[in-house]
């Protein structure tokens, strides 16, 4: 008896086995970002919607090449440099040829850094570099190289894109930019500036400011100073309890005109924000959520609704890496020779399900596509975000945003 | 000068705020002789549970419980946790609060999520008091002036024209004489850790709605509280008071003014150096107040350290 039980579970052992090796591989994206501590949210609605999107995008239409499916496997690093670079050479050693990285440009840097250098000295073994959110300009001029791609549109795009509209609105004659004192609140000022002079030459910058990062308590004596000077628009790029922490207080002291944001939407911000938001609140963004666009948009943002009940898709552009990966490795027909997939990512035209089209721009690897000015409302909102009432509702297009601007990138090819 | 006034204001509600904060903790302090690290998360507990409570009863039922809630889950701190630690000295009760501190936060962050909450201002509060050249002073800020104020009289009072406030006096300095004559000293620490906490508690139900209800509003105010109760002197409620409202004016003022440090330093004779952007002490000269401001009040706790040691008010030697 024992005998015979033990054949049969050596026999249905070694079928599994077979069966395995005919039946096609996992291919395996790691994503590195904050899983735990004060960042934690961000990190963590990002990962479900990599699950999310490889899952119903890939795995449930039967995978790519010969039925190969895709597998996100998160890494938490803490929104740490250092800890990211362990995380990387971890994903590295199990195996994992893609990597996929988008909160804080710090982060960014040194994966794009550390990713070069690896493919420099293990040709067998090379990693793509997914970036999905960090918009540093630099990643795609000064630092770029072959391995990183980047899907969303970088801070100076969003900025061009933004300006562009403001540029368009007469009534606007005074602007106040803010921001987070540190390299990236510093690029959006910068790039504000710059691009208001050059559009609009009688637009008065009232003011242009930095605050301390994630310290300020009460924002009321900011808004003050901007309630003060008469400033028609704000223009911030702050995130988080930043965002807003500034943005309940300068609407409560009396603040009526729009105030232009890069982050102030979803991780609760959208719910906290509310009634008070309402008519204030733009965002500028990749992606448009309402109204949607189409029945493939509907249905995969209610598909998401069904397995994440409490999440957004606050981050559309992950269903186009996803996507473009996907349509890269059918293209190059292997999902091991990194150079074949990147080699065929270039130049690459995707139609997102979120209506743009993509194309990533071979001399810079960034993604030029449509970039959206959105409201924050509760009128015509299709998909909510934190199960509040309000969402953001398009209101400008910016079709192919910056699609003929400058990249100082020196790509080298292996 | 309209400005000035309105930033009176403002400073005035950032500083009774970091009070109800402070002197709770001030109390505890010079009872116990231990820093409470949990007392921010306190705090945080306020809001959160107000909030959950305003969700179901509305704002005031929040108000009004929440509080209750904090300062029975303090004295249940200090009556099952903090005091049998006692007994095996001050570093273990520091380390006991610390770990409550992030056991709170964890705590938190699993039951509610890590994302910010909605908890808003009640729609009777929500509209413009008043406005001062075009400042409008939110009802919501003489709410929590009048809050605040009431607590601080309502605390003064016991504490000096009651014969409960003589003991709770008495206990904090002399404890073992006032056991001698047959006061229960334990029930009495235990009831000033409930109070405190409770004082937490409705700092954060009051603060939540503008200051943003989210797993690290502890964390951004834990630090500037103990700088309150060391510049005030450890013990002291009349020096909490005056800290708290010195440190709300000054950081007020200084992010309402740019005030520059090259100007500072011009008007105290040092000329600018002519290629500043190769200037070594660039990022010196190119500071200014709104930056620093939330720096300010830690410069301030520095100096009051070193030049008197056992702060503003303070009567004990620290």
């Amino acid at each position: 008896m024992r005998k015979s039980m033990k054949l049969g579970l050596g026999a249905v052992l070694a079928l599994t086995v077979s069966s395995a090796a005919v039946t096609a591989d996992t291919i395996k994206v790691a994503f590195i970002d904050p899983l735990s501590g004060p960042f934690a949210s961000t990190g963590t609605n990002g990962l479900h919607q990599f699950e999310f999107a490889a899952d119903y995008m890939i795995n449930q239409n039967g995978g790519v090449l010969e039925g190969d499916m895709f597998e996100v496997i998160g890494f938490d690093n803490k929104i740490s440099p250092k800890e990211s670079l362990i995380q990387l050479q971890v994903a590295i050693d199990q195996g994992i040829r893609f990597i996929a990285q988008g909160n804080s440009s710090g982060v960014a840097n040194a994966i794009t850094e550390a990713v070069n250098k690896h493919n420099k000295r293990n040709p067998d073994d090379r990693v793509l570099f997914l970036n999905y959110a960090a918009v540093d300009p630099a990643l795609t001029n000064d630092k770029c190289n072959f391995w990183h791609f980047r899907f969303d549109a970088n801070a100076d795009i969003k900025m061009d894109a933004l300006t562009d509209v403001m540029a368009a609105d007469e009534s606007i004659k005074k602007v106040y930019v803010i921001g987070q004192d540190y390299s990236f609140g510093k690029a959006v000022a910068a790039a504000a500036v710059a691009n208001l002079t050059a559009k609009r030459p009688d637009i008065e910058i009232v003011g242009n400011e930095l605050h301390p990062i994630g310290k300020v308590k009460d924002f009321t004596p900011y808004s003050r100073k901007i309630v003060a000077s008469g400033a028609d628009a704000v223009i911030t790029g702050n995130w988080g309890s930043d965002m807003l922490g500034l943005g309940k207080s300068v609407i409560e002291n009396g603040y009526t005109g729009p105030i232009y944001t890069y982050y102030a939407a979803g991780s609760g911000i959208t719910g906290a924000f509310g009634e008070t938001g309402k008519g204030v609140i733009r965002l500028v963004g990749e992606g448009q959520i309402n109204p949607p666009v189409s029945d493939a948009a509907s249905d995969y943002y209610n598909a998401f609704k069904v397995k994440f009940p409490d999440g957004n898709v606050d981050q559309p552009r992950i269903s186009n890496v996803i996507g473009m990966l996907a349509q890269a490795i059918n293209a190059a027909g292997t999902a091991d020779d990194v150079v074949a997939i990147a080699t065929a990512l270039e130049g690459m035209e995707y139609d997102g399900i979120f209506g743009s089209k993509i194309f990533m721009r071979p001399n810079d690897h960034q993604a030029i596509q449509d970039v959206h000015i959105s409201a924050h409302t509760n009128e015509g909102v299709t998909f909510t975000y934190d199960g509040s009432d309000y969402g953001t509702v398009t209101e400008t297009t910016v079709s192919m945003a910056a699609m003929d601007s400058t990249s100082t990138c020196d790509m080298q090819r292996p | 000068m309209e400005l000035v006034l309105v930033n009176l204001i403002d400073g005035l509600v950032t500083g009774l705020l970091l009070f109800m904060l402070s002197a709770g903790l001030t109390l505890i302090f010079s009872m116990m002789g231990v820093l409470n690290f949990a007392h921010a998360s306190f705090y945080m507990l306020g809001a959160y549970f107000a909030f959950q409570i305003s969700l179901a009863l509305g704002f005031w039922m929040g108000l009004l419980i929440a509080p209750i809630i904090v300062g029975v889950l303090g004295a249940g701190v200090e009556r099952y946790g903090l005091r049998r630690v006692h007994q095996y000295g001050h570093v273990p009760e520091l380390i006991f609060t610390f770990g409550l501190a992030l056991l709170i936060e964890e705590l938190v962050q699993f039951l509610w999520g890590k994302n910010q909450m909605a908890y808003n201002i009640p729609d009777v509060l929500n509209f413009t008091a008043f406005a001062i050249a075009g400042n409008s002073i939110p009802a919501y800020k003489i709410f929590m002036i009048f809050i605040s104020v009431a607590i601080f009289i309502g605390l003064l009072y016991v504490l000096t024209r009651t014969r409960v406030g003589m003991i709770i006096q008495a206990a904090l300095n002399y404890p073992k004489t006032v056991e001698a004559l047959g006061h229960n000293v334990p029930l009495i620490f235990m009831g000033v850790f409930g109070v405190g906490t409770a004082l937490a508690g409705v700092a954060g139900v009051i603060a939540g709605p503008v200051l943003g209800t989210f797993p690290g509003m502890a964390f951004v105010l834990g630090s500037i509280v103990f700088v309150t109760i060391v510049i005030g002197g450890l013990g002291s409620l009349w020096g909490a008071l005056v800290a708290s409202l010195l440190i709300g004016w000054i950081t007020t003022f200084a992010k309402s003014y740019n005030l520059a440090m090259s100007d500072v330093l011009n008007a105290i004779g040092i000329a600018t150096p002519e290629n500043l952007a190769d200037n070594v002490f660039r990022d010196l000269w190119t500071v200014t107040s709104p930056q620093i401001a939330d720096i300010l009040p830690y410069i301030l706790m520095v100096l009051i350290l070193i030049f008197r040691p056992y702060g503003l008010l303070g009567n004990r030697d620290a």
